[in-house]
């Protein structure tokens, strides 16, 4: 048995050093730092949690009861899908160079990572977990679409497309705003994924609601949430893992990493009473999912600002996500009439947007290095609005195409009678009793 | 003998039960169950999404007694389901052809 495990770690490194790239990547480390490290595995888990269970719960929760387990299996096949396809090929085409438009095939198959590499955008960790760390935040990001065509997409076609999708559209905009591509040449700032998980994953929610058309019975039957508990607890771990998600971007356990923190929760309270009050003035009552629909809100707007922002600016910036997003929920959708199941485009979508545009208002030097409009540089406003079209842009596009490429092959949505029955017993077996 | 049917808001359950109980009723089979009436039912709203929720929740209390009880027993029901809003509910009498009790055989008037 030691013997085995000698041999197996004698064959590891051979080919460590077999494969390892001559390029500048292949840094060495001697400066991985304990408390980062730490804390990174800890984020790490963290935002891989706000997807299974959280997201499954707080979309599971919003659908019918005949869709429930359909909705869960798509956050979860997502989450194993996208984790392969991160670390064999998203990884390296989003990190692994820095050339403006995509990264390099060096790590492909993780290639070239060993105990000691680091990546030049996170110097003090293990190379290996900012690779997850990041995979964890592409697996969310793809699972995240999937609340827009929930209730008739059919499975096999979400899986080609969660898969598609990764690779064509998210890795790109990952690489250009974080892995040294044009926008971040450009100075854009995003400090946890406001252009590149939330309006990404907004407007191709919008794409594919849009491509794959309403629900059945849409404006006419009702679509009543089947357990908004369950939604509820998807929120509070949701909530909870945003700590890891804004906090983690740091990438590095420091005094930013808490700032970043504090204003992600400020944010989030903040637009769960902005919506709740909202909600209370124009319908008469505050109901819970508007208070979770805030939090949410909240907290997809703060997370371009949270690293660049003082925490009592959470405070407005969750105050304004309440506003908007409760605004493009209730009217922006009935007004354009497109089925965006559970409101991806109006939450994240526009959260993102706005957050992104935010930064460039309310970003403060001492924090992130970079001053914003208040400190006198309003051309920041400017560069964020460069990201935010040309994300939305390649978004949209890619998004379309991807559906369309699918289409060919296999239709988008279930047939008329396995949208009646439930994907649930229609896609998978099996169904609530 | 006869069976007494009645649908009422849940919230008047314990009265009902507590009538009932008080004048001698030994038994009754409750359902939870969904309908309308006069009062139709109410809409609920999700993120902006009217939904008209036309069957609302009720109870369905069901009660057999003899025949010279159930005015009593009618009254009884009447009296503490009523609220006097819309949707308090009806109250059914049909007459029952025969009964058993399953655990000693006896029969009609001996098994309720």
């Amino acid at each position: 048995m030691r013997g085995i495990s000698i041999a197996g770690a004698a064959a590891v490194a051979a080919a460590t050093v077999a494969l390892a790239p001559s390029a500048a990547l292949a840094q060495t480390a001697a400066k991985i730092d304990p408390a980062d490290t730490a804390w990174m595995i800890s984020a790490t888990a963290l935002v891989l949690m706000m997807t299974i269970p959280g997201l499954a719960l707080f979309y599971a929760g919003m659908v019918r009861k005949k869709n429930v387990l359909a909705t869960m299996a798509q956050s979860l096949a997502a989450t194993a899908l996208c984790s392969i396809l991160w670390a064999g090929l998203g990884y390296t085409l989003a990190f692994g160079g820095d050339a403006p438009l995509l990264g390099t095939l060096d790590r492909l198959l993780l290639r070239g990572i060993g105990m000691d590499t680091i990546s030049p955008f996170a110097k003090t960790i293990p190379e290996a977990l900012f690779m997850i760390y990041h995979m964890a935040f592409a697996v969310i990001t793809t699972a995240l679409v999937a609340g827009a065509v929930a209730d008739r997409m059919r499975f096999s076609a979400f899986l080609w497309f969660a898969a598609l999708w990764l690779i064509v559209v998210y890795v790109p905009i990952a690489h250009w705003v974080w892995g040294g591509g044009f926008l971040a040449t450009a100075g854009m700032l995003d400090f946890a994924g406001g252009t590149v998980v939330h309006l990404n994953a907004g407007v191709a929610g919008l794409v594919a609601a849009v491509v794959l058309g309403a629900r059945r019975g849409y404006g006419s039957d009702n679509f009543a949430p089947y357990d908004l508990s369950l939604a509820v607890i998807g929120t509070g771990l949701l909530w909870v893992g945003w700590f890891g998600f804004n906090g983690g971007s740091a990438l590095a356990a420091n005094s930013r990493a808490a700032f970043a923190i504090v204003a992600t929760h400020l944010a989030a309270s903040t637009g769960a009473l902005t919506w709740m009050a909202l909600e209370w003035w124009t319908r008469g009552k505050p109901s819970v999912l508007g208070m979770i629909s805030g939090a949410v809100a909240g907290l997809g707007t703060i997370t371009p600002a949270s690293g660049f922002v003082l925490p009592w600016h959470g405070v407005i910036i969750g105050l304004i996500a309440g506003a908007v997003c409760f605004w493009s929920c209730t009217r922006l959708k009935l007004f354009w009439g497109y089925d965006d199941s559970l409101d991806v485009f109006g939450v994240h979508g526009v959260g993102g947007a706005t957050g992104t545009l935010l930064v460039g208002v309310f970003a403060v030097s001492a924090v992130g290095g970079t001053a914003g409009w208040l400190e006198g540089n309003g051309s920041q406003v400017l560069v964020q609005l460069y990201g935010v079209a040309a994300t939305l842009a390649w978004s949209a596009v890619a998004t379309f195409a991807v559906l369309k490429a699918i289409a060919v092959f296999i239709p988008l949505r279930v047939d008329k009678q396995s949208e009646v029955e439930g994907l649930d017993v229609t896609q998978h077996g099996e169904a609530l009793q | 003998m006869k069976l007494v049917t009645a649908i009422i808001k849940p919230f008047k359950l314990e009265d009902v039960r507590d009538a009932l109980t008080a004048m001698g009723v030994r038994g009754m089979t409750v359902t939870e169950v969904k309908g309308y009436g006069r009062q139709r039912g109410h809409t609920e709203i999700y993120r902006g999404a009217e939904y008209a929720v036309n069957f609302l929740p009720k109870i369905r209390l069901e009660v057999a007694v003899s025949a010279d009880e159930v005015d009593k027993v009618v009254e009884a029901i009447g009296t503490a389901a009523k609220t006097g809003q819309i949707g308090d509910g009806k109250i059914f009498v049909a007459p029952i052809e025969h009964v058993v009790r399953i655990r000693t055989g006896e029969t009609d008037a001996g098994a309720l």
